[in-house]
């Protein structure tokens, strides 16, 4: 029961952003925008080969240049290794100990070797010239056919073929015969390029020693301050008491950031060696080339089909290629355990069988990047789709209504439950607009003329809300999942709200406000949310997964109710009622059975704090409402279904997208305007990986993009505007009804893309399956059709 | 990505410019917008000495017509400059340029960019590099020992190299001759990038009929070039189509990450085309 | 070798003398030596537009300028956007972008803003699609980019219609 009638609800509405004056003025606080007193700039000696024995870094001559105030190696810090653990035995998982410095090995280049801190970031690049690092090369491991080759070289000698994880989560018992005896079988190989989560702000962090609180503060850019805290504390030899870390203003993440970096720890060393401000910002040809990438994925996919389009099968080999080491907290797992988890997606699958495999190259390591896996799997799942309906002859969509789940709760071949959704829905509802808009008969007479147009789909579902127990399935050492809040009153009746969610972009200030607005009948303006310091927040999962509105958003409900039943208990002993004889209203508590009669917040907050002897004994002074909140089931699943036409150009192979629609379901809507926004950014994040956006590397592990001219991010000329539609199945069993929603635009995107581009190329006999799929790709099979039919 | 550390001069005539490059010698660099420059000095992909800033010599800031209707473009005018110029400076004649503008990076960029930087850059696909090829310009270099001509083709050598001596400023481009039937025309992955292929046409036109014209490619060999082969077809009566196979099948491109050999072709038989085209659209 | 140079910049309609390495930047000098923090630092090379501010009224990247070539010229950063309108009160610009939910994370804002506002000074009828084009000279991860081509527009259309009225 909440003090406001439908109408006058927040919650649903698109309330301008809290964050926007800010943001808008120049005001925000970035981390590079933070200035302390005596502060020192840090930058990083990086390895320029790929993998070699390091026999000496002397760092005499950085020294002496000019500005540079100290220099230091791994031994001069001596630290704790970084090492992220599964609770697998070693025949499915080999842990890496990832050093803050390099020691005595590299692994890729741009490995840091030694941390230089001067006056300023000028001083500290001349410093970094004047290293001298001697090393003995070893031959270097670049791609998947190289790692896992009889005899090839190892990174780490714990893991033989360069495994890191080799895991198969499911093999259905008879899936051979099924295969065998099925009148069609598909079959995909895709490989997928990697990729730079690339928030536009790359990652940085300030890192002082605070005398007075005997302190290290730690203000970084990260989605997972507690984790940072803990990684630090551990790495330093501190009590995490001793840690602070702060996030201020972040400039995106995208997952990139919700894993522990080797720099920020080596900043903190160097700022405690020194007893001064040490700042670092990553340049963007690190964090092009020497941060976390992500998404290099090879898919060796059958799928079979009975006459009619019923899948019987899906059987999946997946190596994801995790660069150097395992990322901290959730391990080179990440990927492979991801896409074998989830693969049956939207789809009632029979059986299946997966083995998922995560190899270590002389690669800058992998972090998760929005969607995980799932942008990859859905697409080569969704070609699977495709291809049979091709070979059996139906209609691609119809191939996916005979297929898609429709009865829930469904419990898949995978052992998940998956919670009510409108799979169905969506794909009819977005089919039927791509046909009103009548892209079928632009595209019948685009054909007349020769030219080529093609209309794809891509149907599927984003678990969001993980709560411990979904992720405990995957064994991480560490378990994330339940998230905390609390919600504190103060003696003018205004509320300051705690998370352990770490907003980047996605309009928490906003949208956790409009909750614990709502719960007490509050105004907006009076309620203000604070997250990212691990000093006033207990603890946090942070951001990450979908998981910020389904579980920071429950559990910063369930405070304000909290707070509510306290207040309302106090206004209770005042009138001599029993608490369940009234209820919050707006601003108030009131009589249930005499509205009239209430006691506003400010007047219940006095009572709390400054006259105290007013309360009953049992009723404690301060007003404050705490709540943990967790997901004990599978966690809850968004849906959506995409639509994209394209024309390919044969002139220049150039893929130019006419139109892009979206039906999406995430739940009740907190705010449908942040929804879109989140949308229409991961679509455009998924189009990007789809056609332009990849880092290679050479036979000698040197990566290809160091700037933005080789890594191609798309801009407004490239990106289509987007149409959405929604739907709303609200979920049963978080505390507002929402669904996640930051994933699902990139999960999609690339699947619509190439499915589009492959229906324009229906005629050729060629099929694009990697990613990204470029101009001269679809040239070359443009070029492939003009040579069959002049050969005719 | 911070420069390493350089002397900063301030030219206070074209004088004083290239008296200051000769003292300095190869150690020194003349900045006017600095947007190539600045940006490989943040990478330390260049690392002067020394710099001499020209960015106030105003002299070098002009944009007019002569007597015969050539056009003058003093090096420091920015492309933008050029893109929002007065209708009678550029029309007719040479609209060619204001629309050549939109392909020069962005509004940012060209804003600040100026025509004599990017001419003495000298990458092979730079717009004004093309445009200078194909409309037959000739570039003004200062130097101690006083002012020369030097036709555009024979002024690009190779990769970011010209034929500018240490010592030389580069103080203007002189386009002889308007150009009515011009155009250019390049393809990149993403608008704005350097191009992959880049093509400029200069037509010899009356009445709808091609007597002749000029053609220049970027993107194909380490300068701009012209393509002798293309433009005789042209001369000989040939069709567009006719003219692009063969500017396709003279050249020899490179094959690198942006593109194969083949597809390199195939965007010159496109973009020559397409060019052609759009230079005899009215 | 210290190269320094003492300049005059006028930033924002202020006089600021600065003594700085001749290597520094615009941005790093208005940033750090100013603590003008509202323009950010996204790529170092002249294509994200994280630095865009104006230099005589025109959209530039202040990561390709060094601080002592913008001696004499006038700069504009996004401080100056809401001045002479009250303390925290938004500009019309700033309002489409809040209105139209054209900013997520908020790095990328100012160099777009800036680059709308020294645009549409130029081209107040610019198109949607003039719009568009320009809109690309700068890169946002978060939005998809549309929703900042329709707060542009929509402001640029309540300029042209409040411009009729008067």
């Amino acid at each position: 029961m909440t003090p406001r009638s439908t109408e006058d609800r927040l919650v649903g509405r698109s309330v301008a952003r809290r964050e926007d004056p800010r943001l808008l003025t120049g005001r925000g606080r970035f981390v590079d925008d933070i200035a302390l007193p005596g502060m020192l700039h840090a930058q990083f000696v990086r390895s320029t080969v790929a993998h070699a024995e390091v026999t000496a870094v002397d760092l005499s001559a950085v020294r002496q240049v000019p500005g540079v105030v100290a220099a230091f190696t791994a031994a001069d810090l001596g630290l704790g290794d970084i090492t992220a653990r599964l609770d697998r035995p070693l025949t499915e998982f080999v842990p890496t100990a990832m050093p803050v410095l390099a020691r005595d090995r590299v692994r890729y280049v741009g490995e840091p070797l030694a941390i230089v801190v001067a006056r300023d970031a000028y001083a500290a690049e001349d410093g970094l010239e004047a290293a001298k690092v001697s090393y003995a090369p070893l031959a270097p491991v670049t791609c998947e056919d190289e790692a896992l080759a009889e005899g090839a070289p190892l990174l780490h000698d714990a893991a033989p073929r360069n495994t890191l994880v080799d895991v198969s989560l499911f093999a259905s018992e008879g899936i051979d015969a099924v295969f065998a005896a099925a009148p069609c079988v598909v079959h995909v190989d895709s490989r997928t390029g990697r990729q730079n989560a690339l928030p536009l702000e790359t990652r940085g962090t300030v890192a002082h020693w605070d005398d007075r609180e005997e302190q290290l503060v730690l203000e970084t850019c990260t989605q997972v301050p507690h984790q940072v805290r803990t990684v630090a504390a551990r790495c330093l030899g501190l009590d995490e008491r001793a840690v602070r870390v702060r996030v201020p203003d972040m400039g995106g993440g995208f997952g990139l950031k919700c894993v522990v970096g080797r720099e920020e720890i080596a900043a903190a060393a160097a700022a405690l060696r020194l007893r001064r401000p040490v700042k670092w910002i990553e340049d963007r040809k690190d964090a092009l080339t020497a941060s976390f990438l992500a998404r290099e994925q090879h898919y060796d996919v059958r799928a079979a089909f009975d006459a009619e389009g019923r899948i019987l099968g899906l059987d999946a080999d997946v190596v994801c290629d995790m660069g150097a080491y395992s990322c901290y907290p959730f391990t080179a797992g990440i990927e492979p355990l991801m896409a074998s988890a989830e693969m049956p997606g939207v789809y009632k699958v029979p059986a299946y069988r997966v083995r998922g495999r995560a190899i270590t190259t002389n690669k800058a390591p992998t972090a998760p990047y929005r969607g995980v896996s799932r942008p990859q799997y859905v697409m080569v799942v969704e070609r699977l789709f495709e291809r049979a309906a091709r070979e059996l002859g139906l209609d691609p969509v119809e191939i996916r209504r005979r297929n898609v789940i429709t009865d829930f709760p469904y419990t898949g071949v995978n052992g998940i439950t998956y919670d009510p959704g409108s799979y169905r829905e969506a794909l009819d509802l977005c089919e039927r607009t791509v046909r009103e808009e009548g892209w079928y008969e632009k595209q019948a007479a685009a054909a007349a003329e020769g030219r080529h147009l093609g209309i794809g789909y891509s149907c599927f579902s984003e678990r969001t809300g993980y709560g411990s127990t979904a992720f405990a399935q995957r064994k991480m050492e560490v378990v994330p999942g339940f998230d905390l809040s609390e919600v504190r009153m103060d003696t003018s009746g205004a509320v300051t709200v705690t998370t352990g969610t770490m907003s980047h972009g996605q309009s928490h200030e906003t949208t956790m406000a409009q909750i614990v607005a709502d719960e007490l009948g509050l105004p907006l303006a009076k309620v203000k949310l604070h997250q990212g310091d691990t000093d006033r927040i207990t603890y946090g999962w942070g951001t990450f997964a979908s998981r910020s509105i389904t579980v920071g958003g429950s559990a910063v409900r369930l405070a304000a109710a909290e707070l509510g039943k306290k207040l309302r208990r106090i206004a209770a002993a005042r009138w001599g009622v029993a608490p369940e004889e009234t209820e919050c209203g707006e601003g108030c508590v009131r009589r249930r059975d005499e509205p009239a009669v209430s006691l506003s917040y400010e007047q219940l907050a006095e009572i709390a704090y400054l006259k105290a002897h007013l309360l009953p004994k049992d009723i404690a002074p301060g007003l404050t409402g705490t709540a943990a909140f967790d997901v004990f089931n599978d966690g809850t699943f968004s849906n959506a279904t995409h639509a994209c036409v394209v024309e390919l150009h044969e002139g220049t192979g150039q893929v130019e997208i006419l139109r892009y629609l979206c039906v999406e379901d995430c739940g009740v809507a907190i705010n449908p305007q942040v929804v879109e926004g989140q949308c229409r950014g991961g679509i455009a994040q998924g189009i990007a990986g789809a056609l332009f956006e990849q880092v290679t590397y050479d036979a000698q592990g040197e990566p290809s993009a160091t700037g933005f001219m080789d890594y191609k991010v798309p801009t407004a000329h490239e990106i289509p505007d987007v149409a959405i539609h929604h739907l709303e199945t609200p979920c049963a069993f978080t505390e507002t009804g929402a669904k996640g929603a930051g994933e699902g635009g990139t999960i999609g995107a690339p699947a619509a893309v190439l499915n589009a581009v492959n229906d324009a190329l229906r005629t050729t006999g060629v099929e694009l399956d990697h990613t990204p799929i470029t101009p001269e790709a679809v040239h070359n099979a443009l070029r492939r059709q003009r040579t069959l039919e002049h050969t005719r | 990505m911070k420069p390493a550390p350089f002397r900063y001069h301030r030219a206070r005539s074209t004088e004083d410019a290239t008296r200051l490059l000769a003292e300095l010698g190869a150690d020194a660099k003349v900045i006017a917008g600095g947007q190539s420059l600045v940006a490989m000095m943040n990478y330390r992909l260049a690392r002067p000495a020394h710099l001499v800033d020209i960015g106030g010599l105003r002299a070098l800031d002009h944009l007019h017509r002569d007597a015969d209707g050539g056009l003058h473009i003093g090096a420091l005018t920015t492309h933008h400059t050029v893109e929002t110029a007065p209708p009678g400076v550029l029309e007719p004649g040479f609209g060619v340029l204001r629309r050549a503008m939109r392909w020069i990076g962005h509004l940012p960029i060209r804003t600040r960019g100026t025509v004599g930087g990017s001419l003495a850059h000298a990458d092979a696909t730079a717009e004004w590099c093309l445009l200078a090829v194909a409309l037959g310009a000739e570039l003004v270099a200062e130097g101690p020992h006083g002012r020369r001509r030097i036709r555009a083709e024979d002024f690009f050598f190779g990769y970011y190299t010209t034929a500018l001596d240490p010592g030389e400023l580069l103080v203007e481009a002189v386009f002889p001759r308007p150009a009515p039937h011009a155009a250019l025309t390049e393809f990149a992955e993403r608008h704005g990038d350097f191009a992959i292929v880049a093509a400029a046409i200069d037509l010899d036109a009356e009445d709808g009929s091609v007597r002749g014209g000029r053609v220049a490619l970027g993107g194909v060999a380490p300068a701009t070039v012209r393509v002798p082969e293309a433009e005789a077809v042209l001369a000989g009566g040939g069709t567009f189509a006719e003219c692009a196979a063969a500017a396709a099948d003279a050249s020899d491109p490179p094959g690198d990450a942006n593109g194969s050999p083949e597809y390199r072709r195939h965007l010159i038989r496109t973009l020559v085309r397409r060019a052609c085209e759009e230079a005899m659209s009215p | 070798m210290t190269d320094l140079q003492l300049m005059t910049l006028d930033v924002n309609g202020e006089e600021h003398e600065v003594v700085a390495e001749s290597r520094r930047t615009l941005v790093d000098v208005l940033r750090h030596d100013l603590r003008l923090t509202g323009t950010h630092v996204g790529c170092e090379h002249g294509i994200c537009g994280a630095c865009t501010v104006l230099v005589d009224d025109r959209p530039v990247r202040a990561c390709l300028m060094f601080a002592a070539q913008a001696e004499g010229t006038r700069i504009r950063t996004v401080e100056s956007l809401s001045q002479g309108t009250g303390e925290c009160e938004l500009s019309d610009l700033q309002r489409a972008f809040s209105e139209h939910h054209g900013l997520q994370c908020g790095f990328c804002t100012p160099g777009f803003l800036m680059l709308a506002e020294g645009f549409l000074a130029e081209r107040p009828d610019a198109s949607k699609e003039e719009i568009r084009e320009v809109v690309a000279a700068n890169l946002c991860r978060c939005t998809g980019y549309q929703t900042i081509v329709e707060a542009i527009d929509d402001c640029a259309a309540a300029r042209r219609r409040a411009g009729k009225e008067n």
